[in-house]
């Protein structure tokens, strides 16, 4: 048996069932968007989590020249060192069949048993290769995948300068690799760069490395200290050419990852508190309308005795009705989102399989933060209406008190029609209600805006890098440093129009205590296909002497332009020097420093040499020259800009699009939200002096122009703030999502702006003429007679 | 109409309210009202006032605070030995539950509510209530007792709003112009319903009211002006409502 209280919230509820659905949608896109984003990071998290355990992902990894086995034992004797792998892991030019230009293949030396060895390979398809066999290797799945190879499939690669088929027998998938980055590459281009391991004795007889290893990969001990850890292994690898070791976090696909989690991380929060917010206001506002217009009722029930405690309840069983059924709709979605999202990123990342966690946790918490927003919002209202004494509460309210407003006392009042007045004076009443409305408006806008911000941030990074920097047709790289005769021989490969030499040094850049491992890039001052070029566009001159660094490599360094920073070569001969900072650059991704190519040759104190060459290409040659650059054996790898762009556009840009359809879907939502309620309250507030109007001989378009002018003039005040607002969450978002390896620019374009604007004007119209219908079906004498 | 269920015989003289010095003071917007400007009163067990005065007189101001539901800016009102000036907003709601059973002119029924379920609403919270159906019945409504506020007539929504007064076997029986928005006809059959309960069920009945006629059927007749108590006047001649004489 129902009581009849709650009789009367259930109708009450369904009196106001638009307003009430427009509220749910806002809750329950903020709780989707929060258990999505969550149950997303849960899921990948648990994924990788498991996967790294099982597989026995390393903790430690460092490359280095060639060191012979007998060092392992010395490596064994670190403390807290648990396991220990080495390998030899070599870069080769691949030719695949369909491929017209050369990829570049990572060839690693497989251990002898896969059950203990660190980073084992998970089969997906096909068998590990026989001992011994030179021409079995197995591959990527993502490279396979791209290049659509199965195995049985035949590769042609050249090893240690011999060109050789081999036979593709495997497909695999390695914790090292979920995300495979080709050396230099920011994003990953699968058609291109392809991980490949082969038979460690036949590695090693190719490479003349028998009894020797040039990659080592160890797990640590829970007590161990990495810094501690890192530090020992690089003093035992630095005779035998060792580069600076690292931990998990600066491995390349894992670096990757936890950026990735860490934006879904930050996602969760700033998107779903817009939206809970909004729809706080937007139950605040529809509550205090309710109790306003039931404070006879109030004062009824309190004259027969329902007590304070009675009266807060039953608004807040209506509040929390309203949140609950938004709380539920929302985790149903945000579930069903999250299994897509996870999908989707599973298919982008490789796991062997994919463990979809729906945390108890974040339902949890993401049911109390709602909750807490909708009580929140409303609770002074409701208190205030239990607060109401009774007496008082039976009389209807004061009448509403008017004024003059600004624009007519300053003289303007003759310039303004009566309706005008009515709507400008009816805004200037409550301030503090317009001011809300607008600013729920304006949330709207900023979610757009919001949304768009990645999209433009994306397209112009793209942009900026692939066609404004970089303007390479092709990047070589060589298999060690060459003098010059080898830039001339690239320079005079068929098609090729214009060539640059670039040197590339392993180096560690040290000021006061602070240093950063990195890879310094030496470049022809004039160059003009890969020109150093700030976030505003402009080029950035690249000093005689001296180097410049990123704005970000900066600040990791604690270091200004004027000051002086201690480079150490970390290969060859690793030769020391002071540099002065320059200057800095505004980039996107990486850490990067530069210096003149001359300015590397005289500290290295060696004579012309270059690590590989930027070359624009004739079009029509294109397909001779890759041909040849297959065939040279001096080639480490070539990177073909406006492929790995395409290909990443394919990838990314199908995720954005998805994404886009959503920012549109929940900018609506709150901006139908916020109208709707807006308009449908005064209409009720109002109804009584717009049917007298009606009375007395205005049309259905005048009254209406006096409700809805009145959103009119909120929108438009709301939609440059809301431009403003976005553009603000979009810096938050942006500082949240910076990280060593990718920093998002604040670059929008103008479109961007005025589309957000467009669609919440259009949703704002739709709510309006929903509004309208009502103001034409209104009964006019009912309207009159009745009370309130 | 059936038979009331716990018929007893007036025994007079004894105070259920007793009122010393009540003054009280509203805002209203940007006016000062001061609707009651010191009042002594008294209302005795079982007996049947008329509070008669002009509109903005204070009658509605002294019954609102004589049934808990508003408090005098200064003064005492005792119910029996309850000094309800003293109390909390917990004890005046506990009062007003207990003990008060409130008509108003505009009925304030919850529009949302069947007949029933209006009087429900009070059933569910009070100590020893009738049921709806048999307060519904008193006042002659049984056969439409699931009809909304809507689909009665303004006398009848009145006396679905006498059912959920009476439901909980008030003690005190406080009426705000009860018949201010009705036609004579049905205001009589609303005035016969009230007359019924007090002398049925014994309940003390205060009547508001700018209509001299029906002073007529009260025990006493209470005239206020200007927030003061004008007169006092002892009807030795009850009328019933049939008997007025509009």
């Amino acid at each position: 048996m129902i009581r009849a209280i709650n009789r009367k919230l259930l109708r009450d509820l369904w009196h106001i069932r638009g307003q009430a659905i427009a509220i749910v949608l806002v809750i329950a896109s903020g709780v989707a968007i929060f258990v999505m984003s969550l149950s997303t990071y849960s899921s990948l998290d648990l994924t990788s989590q498991t996967y790294f355990d099982r597989y026995r992902f390393g903790d430690v990894f460092a490359q280095l020249q060639r060191a012979p086995d007998s060092l392992v034992s010395r490596i064994r004797e670190i403390p807290g060192v648990s396991q220990v792998q080495t390998r030899i892991v070599k870069e080769v030019t691949l030719d695949v069949p369909g491929l017209p230009e050369p990829a570049t293949g990572r060839l690693i030396s497989l251990p002898e048993s896969n059950e203990t060895t660190l980073n084992a390979l998970f089969l997906r398809d096909g068998r590990f290769p026989e001992p011994y066999r030179r021409d079995e290797v197995l591959a990527s799945e993502a490279f396979m995948v791209a290049n659509n190879l199965n195995p049985g499939d035949f590769i042609g690669a050249v090893i240690n300068g011999k060109k050789q088929e081999l036979k593709i027998v495997g497909t695999v998938l390695s914790p090292e690799y979920i995300i495979s980055l080709g050396g230099g590459a920011i994003i990953p281009d699968d058609r291109r760069f392809g991980v490949l391991w082969m038979d460690d004795e036949s590695l090693s007889t190719v490479y003349d490395m028998d009894g020797a290893f040039n990659d080592v990969c160890m797990t640590l001990r829970r007590e161990a200290s990495l810094p501690e850890t890192l530090q020992r292994l690089d003093l035992l690898l630095e005779p035998y050419g060792g580069f600076e070791s690292y931990g998990r976090d600066d491995q390349l696909s894992y670096s990757f990852l936890s950026d990735e989690l860490s934006q879904l991380k930050a996602m969760s929060k700033i998107t779903p508190t817009i939206f809970l917010g909004v729809s706080a206001f937007l139950l605040n506002v529809v509550v205090s309308r309710i109790i306003s217009t039931q404070r006879e009722q109030i004062a009824m029930l309190k004259a027969f005795g329902y007590g304070n405690f009675h009266i807060v309840s039953h608004y807040l069983k209506l509040i929390l009705s309203i949140a609950g059924l938004g709380i539920l709709i929302g985790i149903g979605w945000g579930g069903a989102l999250g299994i897509s999202v996870t999908e989707m990123y599973g298919e982008f990342y490789k796991f062997p399989l994919i463990f979809f966690q729906l945390d108890f946790r974040v339902v949890v918490i993401g049911v109390v933060i709602s909750l807490l927003f909708a009580v929140g919002g409303t609770f002074r209202t409701v208190l205030s209406a239990a607060r109401l004494p009774p007496a008082e509460a039976m009389r209807p309210e004061p009448p509403a008190q008017f004024r003059a407003t600004i624009v007519e006392r300053l003289g303007l009042a003759a310039f303004l029609s009566a309706s005008v007045r009515m709507i400008l004076r009816q805004l200037e009443r409550k301030p503090f209600k317009t001011a809300l409305s607008a600013f729920g408006i304006a949330l709207a806008v900023a979610v757009m805006v919001l949304g768009r911000f990645s999209i433009d941030a994306i397209n112009y990074i793209m942009e900026h890098q692939f066609s404004i920097a970089q303007r390479q047709d092709i990047t070589v790289n060589l298999v060690e440093e060459s003098d010059y005769s080898a830039f001339h021989a690239l320079r005079n490969l068929p098609g090729v129009m214009h060539a640059e030499p670039f040197r590339q040094l392993p180096v560690r850049l040290r000021y006061r205590t602070l240093e950063k491992e990195l890879s310094l890039t030496g470049l022809e001052p004039d160059a003009e296909l890969f020109r150093i070029m700030n976030a505003d566009e402009k080029r950035v001159p690249l000093p005689p002497e001296g180097v410049l660094l990123s704005e970000k490599l900066a600040e990791i360094l604690h270091i200004k332009p004027g000051e002086e920073i201690r480079v150490e070569v970390l290969d060859g001969r690793r030769q020391t020097t002071k540099l002065r900072v320059t200057g800095t650059v505004t980039d996107f991704s990486g850490t990067n420093a530069y210096l003149s190519i001359d300015a590397s040759r005289s500290f290295l104190q060696e004579g012309p040499s270059i690590s590989g060459a930027y070359l624009q290409v004739d079009e029509r040659e294109m397909d001779n020259l890759y041909r040849q650059l297959k065939e040279t054996p001096r080639v480490a790898g070539v990177t073909i800009l406006k492929a790995a762009r395409e290909s990443f556009q394919k990838t990314v840009g199908e995720n954005m699009l998805k994404m886009n359809v959503f920012n549109i879907m929940f900018g609506c939502i709150i901006a139908v939200g916020v109208v709707y309620n807006t308009a449908r309250i005064s209409l009720s507030e109002r109804a009584r002096e717009l049917a007298t109007l009606r009375v007395i001989g205005f049309t259905r378009a005048e009254v209406s122009t006096i409700l809805l002018g009145e959103l009119a003039i909120v929108t438009l005040v709301a939609i440059p703030l809301g431009l403003i607002i976005g553009y603000g969450f979009s810096a938050i978002l942006s500082s949240a999502l910076e990280t060593d390896m990718y920093r998002i620019p604040l670059a929008f374009k103008p479109y961007s702006f005025g589309f957000s604007a467009v669609v919440v004007m259009v949703a704002a119209l739709v709510s309006g003429l929903i509004v309208r219908r009502k103001v034409d079906h209104f009964d006019l004498i009912s309207v009159l007679k009745s009370r309130d | 109409m059936s038979p009331l269920p716990h018929p007893e015989k007036p025994t007079p003289q004894k105070s259920v309210f007793h009122a010393r010095g009540l003054t009280k003071t509203y805002d209203m917007g940007e006016v000062q009202v001061q609707a009651l400007r010191g009042i002594d009163l008294e209302l005795f067990e079982k007996e049947f006032v008329v509070l008669l005065g002009p509109s903005g007189s204070g009658k509605s101001t002294l019954l609102n605070i004589l049934g808990g539901l508003d408090v005098p800016t200064s003064g005492t009102v005792h119910y029996l030995d309850q000094n309800l000036t003293a109390g909390n907003d917990a004890a005046l709601t506990r009062f007003r539950r207990e003990h008060v059973g409130f008509i108003f002119q505009f009925y304030n029924l919850i529009p949302s509510l069947t007949a029933r379920e209006n009087v429900s609403l009070v059933t569910e919270i009070a100590l020893d209530p009738l049921t709806p159906e048999e307060a519904l019945d008193i006042v002659g409504l049984k056969d439409r007792m699931d009809h909304f506020p809507s689909q009665l007539s303004g006398g009848e929504q009145q006396r679905v709003a006498i059912a959920r007064a009476i439901a909980k076997r008030p003690e005190v029986l406080l009426c705000d112009e009860p018949t201010g928005a009705l036609d004579v006809q049905t205001g009589m059959v609303v005035l016969d319903a009230i007359a019924r309960v007090n002398r049925d069920l014994g309940t003390t009945t205060a009547v508001i009211t700018h209509n001299q006629v029906i002073s007529q059927m009260a025990d006493r007749v209470i005239s206020l002006s200007d927030g003061q108590i004008s007169n006092i006047e002892h009807n030795t001649h009850k009328l019933s409502a049939a008997e007025l004489n509009w």
